[in-house]
């Protein structure tokens, strides 16, 4: 008796994370994928949850507790462009109220300026290639959020939903 | 000679790979399309897609900080 290998040309990708840094390693893997001919699904569960939601104002980045991340003038004259200041702030500075706004801020126009694609067009993307979008049911009853707050064109379900798809994948990431 | 032309300069990682996918989907095979970019990784990912997909890449070549790359799109 022999058994057939399936063929498993599937991606499938956990998104867990629901800040604006972490909003970009899904969308991008996942419709590069689906470019490159792979069944893309990507399950969007707790903070991940908010990158299908219509209003995407709300994502922020924060440099507290990630003494990572580069802080670096997106303008005024390029020597001090090349400064990175996040080695001379205190992290306990990132408590002080507004401050995450301003990193965000900061962010954004950091990406702008490099032309770096929005997630609202990499999303967009994304459901144009076909990439399964699917919400966490869950979650969205956790969190209290209804169907009305998330974009059209993504299918809810469960973990078991995830796993059988994940079954004929080749290529499963969590992020 | 390439029948169709895409602009990609300025754009970065992952948008040529996509804006290529999309103008190879709208194309008949054996057409060849001609990609401008300026993405400095673009050589490398557009070698991987064309690989992945089996697109052949006719050519690629860097003038001026700016890619080229002729894909014949699969029959």
């Amino acid at each position: 008796m022999t058994v057939e290998a399936p063929n498993k040309n599937g991606m499938t990708i956990i998104a867990s994370k629901g800040t604006l840094d972490w909003a970009f390693p899904p969308f991008i893997v996942g419709s590069t994928a689906a470019a490159m001919g792979k069944e893309v699904t990507i399950f969007f569960t707790f903070y991940g949850l908010g990158l299908l939601l219509k209003d995407l104002s709300g994502l922020r980045v924060s440099p507290q507790g990630n003494p990572a991340m580069p802080m670096k003038m997106p303008f005024g004259p390029q020597w001090l462009q090349k400064i990175d200041f996040a080695p001379k702030i205190p992290n306990i500075m990132w408590n002080v109220p507004g401050m995450e706004l301003f990193a965000t801020n900061m962010m954004k126009k950091t990406m702008k300026k490099n032309n770096i694609a929005t997630i609202e067009e990499l999303r967009d993307v994304c459901l144009e290639m076909g990439v399964k979008l699917i919400a966490c049911e869950m979650t969205i009853g956790m969190f209290g959020y209804t169907r009305e707050d998330f974009i059209d064109g993504i299918e809810y379900a469960g973990a078991a939903t995830y796993l059988g798809i994940a079954q004929d994948s080749n290529h499963d990431l969590f992020i | 000679m390439a029948q169709h032309t895409l602009d990609a300069t300025g754009l970065n990682c992952p948008m040529p790979i996509l804006k290529a996918k999309q103008a190879l989907a709208k194309m008949n095979a054996k057409e060849i399309l001609e990609v401008t970019c300026t993405d400095k990784g673009s050589t490398k990912d557009f070698i991987a897609f064309c690989h992945q997909t089996g697109n052949t890449l006719l050519s690629h070549e860097e003038n001026d900080n700016q890619f080229i790359f002729n894909i014949e799109k699969i029959a």
